[in-house]
């Protein structure tokens, strides 16, 4: 293909890359004092970004490094649309900081860059190159409030470990091309289904750890609780969403394009991880304290179960998994918004117990949280049931009985925590007025309770089709 | 004589790669990974890609490296606190480090085996292409995509290094050229008569 409809398929990316680099040079004319501006014109690129996706053809080019196909276009609507959101959150909460640099938006859309690079990605450079883009640009953004102690040890360690990861994940990249004689995807696969030798899968495991530490599967998930708790709420709302599922299709194209052949091998793998994440998750969780830490802990064990959906290798197991991630973006969008929202004395409320009686002092938000808890535990008919209900379906018939029971404990452990926390919003004293909320957050979790019932119910009448219509790009049965 | 050289090459590589994590004075470590740096880029000559082995010297060598030795010379790191928690991670350390060093080992005994990629060496140009122009064909043409990824990642490197330790202080003197070259002589010098033994008043 020649470079224009090359250029044609990657239009989302070009709006991306080309806007950030102007409204790049135009805050650094301004200064600071364009921070609302440039999160503006990040906004509208990022949405102009999702709508040339969502109409955007398909194909493959640059020498099949970047494809555009069903499950590309579908990820990165939802993670433009994702990081839309996070800009809104952030501009408002920088502000309120007195922290209002204008580098964060720009931050925001290039992370967003790199996982589109990601979802994209049709070899083992994209998806280092994707990823890394990704990667640096979060480990600035965990460390944005360089003057408090564990903002920059959040960011500081979620670099370091993320910088191993990208060892081992370079390193499993050099085996497999060591022992493929090739980078791209397709001649992978070609070449493990002709000679799969034991070096191929040593090199693809590396490849799963580096990529499993970042949507922080367990055993990669040592980062998550410090990063979650030392980083800026919208950064970590940013972190708990969109790069975990750009991080997730990428594992399912390089794993269902890439290795085909190799399923028995690599669906241990999986299952391994999705084992290992339901345990750290649930029972990690228990005794947790901090809001953020609780919700790290949670999304380790909500990782469990899209890389559990991702293990069965099926069309239907790839389907759930799109469908999951979507469902549980909005939620945890919805989740940090409202500990954004609640703040007692212009301090942030960061612990479980400092929510007791708080359906006495603002019913509306008890709500929102009621709902979101509920639908994250995944009791029907809310929208986190049906994320779970997709993964388990796919689960039982790929004959993943035992999995599938072990995550279903964990679910009945994880409620606990669940309703401990809904148990002391409504039925424990309270513990004094709380702040007026800033709008925008309180907005956006009344908007992702809303999501997550009722309109989940008609919104999957919708997305059920178009995630069915994604995977079939895969080719899979 | 070219594997004698590739194995001496090769065995300084992994001799000095293991100094460089080992050595107690992390000065020497950082040169001790210079040397690495010198016998990779000897490595990738013998493999005929003379350019990259000059790129490595220069880049990794010549800028990398000489930082890194700023860095290790400036800081004061007290390697004795950072031991102390050692004795602590070693069983698990070891454990992880058994545990890769077999897979290694089996790695290299598979190749040893059946060798790698299948028989496949990488493409070499003839004699009539150079290393520049083999690279310049393929950099803006086929790998233009992952060519301008890069140059993003190193513009976010960039946007990092200024947002997390750009200070805006306030009463730091800054050169002002404008201000400077206008600068007549007028508003800098006054000639003033002094009367012998009364000095200047103010």
């Amino acid at each position: 293909m020649d470079l224009s409809s090359a250029l044609h398929l990657a239009i989302p990316e070009l709006i991306l890359a080309v806007s950030t680099l102007g409204i790049l040079v135009y805050g650094a004319l301004r200064g600071d004092k364009s921070a609302g501006t440039v999160a503006a014109l990040c906004g509208v690129a990022l949405i102009a970004a999702a709508f040339a996706a969502a109409f955007g053809g398909h194909g493959k080019v640059f020498n099949g490094s970047f494809i555009a196909d069903g499950v590309a276009l579908y990820a990165k609507v939802f993670i433009y649309i994702a990081s839309a959101v996070i800009i809104v959150l952030g501009r408002g909460y920088f502000e309120r900081l007195n922290n209002n640099r204008f580098e964060f938006p720009i931050l925001v859309v290039l992370a967003t860059l790199g996982m589109s690079m990601m979802v994209s990605a049709g070899d083992l450079i994209a998806l280092y190159v994707g990823l890394e883009l990704q990667s640096l640009s979060l480990y600035i953004l965990a460390a944005f409030r360089r003057d408090d102690a564990k903002g920059s040890e959040a960011g500081l360690k979620y670099f370091v470990l993320g910088a191993l990861s990208s060892g081992l994940l370079l390193y499993g990249a050099s085996l497999v091309y060591g022992f493929t004689g090739s980078m791209n995807f397709d001649a992978i696969a070609a070449a493990a289904q002709a000679n799969p030798q034991v070096g191929l899968i040593f090199g693809l495991v590396f490849v799963i750890s580096g990529l499993a530490f970042k949507v922080s599967a367990a055993p990669f998930h040592m980062w998550t609780p410090d990063v979650y708790e030392g980083a800026p709420t919208p950064v970590v709302a940013f972190f708990a969403g969109a790069p975990k599922f750009a991080a997730l299709v990428l594992l399912a194209r390089t794993l269902n394009d890439g290795f085909a052949g190799l399923h028995d091998q690599w669906s241990q793998v999986m299952l391994a991880l999705a084992t290992l994440s339901f345990i750290v998750g649930g029972l990690g969780g228990l005794m947790q304290k901090d809001i953020k830490r609780l919700l790290a802990y949670s999304s380790i064990a909500n990782m469990g179960y899209a890389l559990l959906a991702m293990a069965t290798g099926t069309a239907q197991g790839v389907q759930a998994l799109l469908l999951f991630m979507v469902l549980y973006m909005i939620d945890t969008l919805g989740f940090f918004s409202v500990q954004m929202a609640l703040s007692r004395k212009g301090v942030a409320v960061t612990k479980i117990d400092d929510l007791a009686g708080l359906s006495k002092i603002n019913v509306k938000l008890t709500i929102v949280i009621t709902v979101l808890c509920l639908s994250v535990l995944g009791m029907p008919p809310f929208s986190g049931f049906w994320g779970k209900f997709f993964v388990f379906g796919a689960a039982l018939d790929a004959g993943y009985w035992g999995f599938a029971v072990a995550g279903l404990v964990a679910s009945v452990i994880g409620a606990f925590y669940y309703l401990r926390i809904i148990k002391l919003m409504w039925f424990d004293g309270d513990k004094g007025e709380i702040d007026k909320s800033p709008f925008e957050a309180k907005w956006i979790a009344y908007a992702a309770a809303a999501f997550s019932f009722p309109v989940a119910m008609v919104a999957l009448a919708w997305l059920y089709p178009l995630a069915a219509n994604a995977v079939k790009s895969f080719g899979l049965n | 004589m070219l594997a004698i050289a590739f194995y001496i090459m090769a065995a300084v590589t992994v001799l000095s790669g293991a100094m460089v994590i080992t050595s107690r004075n992390p000065v020497h470590s950082v040169l001790f990974l210079i040397l690495a740096f010198f016998s990779a880029a000897g490595l990738f000559v013998l493999m005929g890609a003379e350019f990259l082995a000059m790129l490595l010297v220069v880049v990794y060598v010549g800028a990398v490296a000489v930082l890194f030795l700023f860095v290790v010379m400036m800081l004061d790191v007290d390697f004795v606190k950072l031991r102390q928690g050692f004795a602590n991670y070693l069983p698990i350390g070891a454990v992880v480090g058994v545990l890769l060093l077999t897979e290694l080992i089996m790695i290299a005994i598979a190749i040893a085996d059946r060798g790698a990629a299948a028989g496949q060496s990488p493409q070499v140009y003839g004699p009539e292409m150079s290393n520049i122009e083999a690279i310049g064909r393929v950099l803006y043409t086929d790998y233009v995509y992952l060519f301008q990824a890069s140059g993003l990642v190193l513009l976010v490197a960039m946007i990092g290094a200024i947002v997390l330790t750009l200070q805006h202080r306030v009463h730091v003197k800054r050169q002002d050229i404008h201000t400077q070259v206008t600068r007549r002589r007028k508003n800098a010098v006054e000639i003033v008569q002094v009367k012998t033994g009364e000095g200047i008043q103010e």
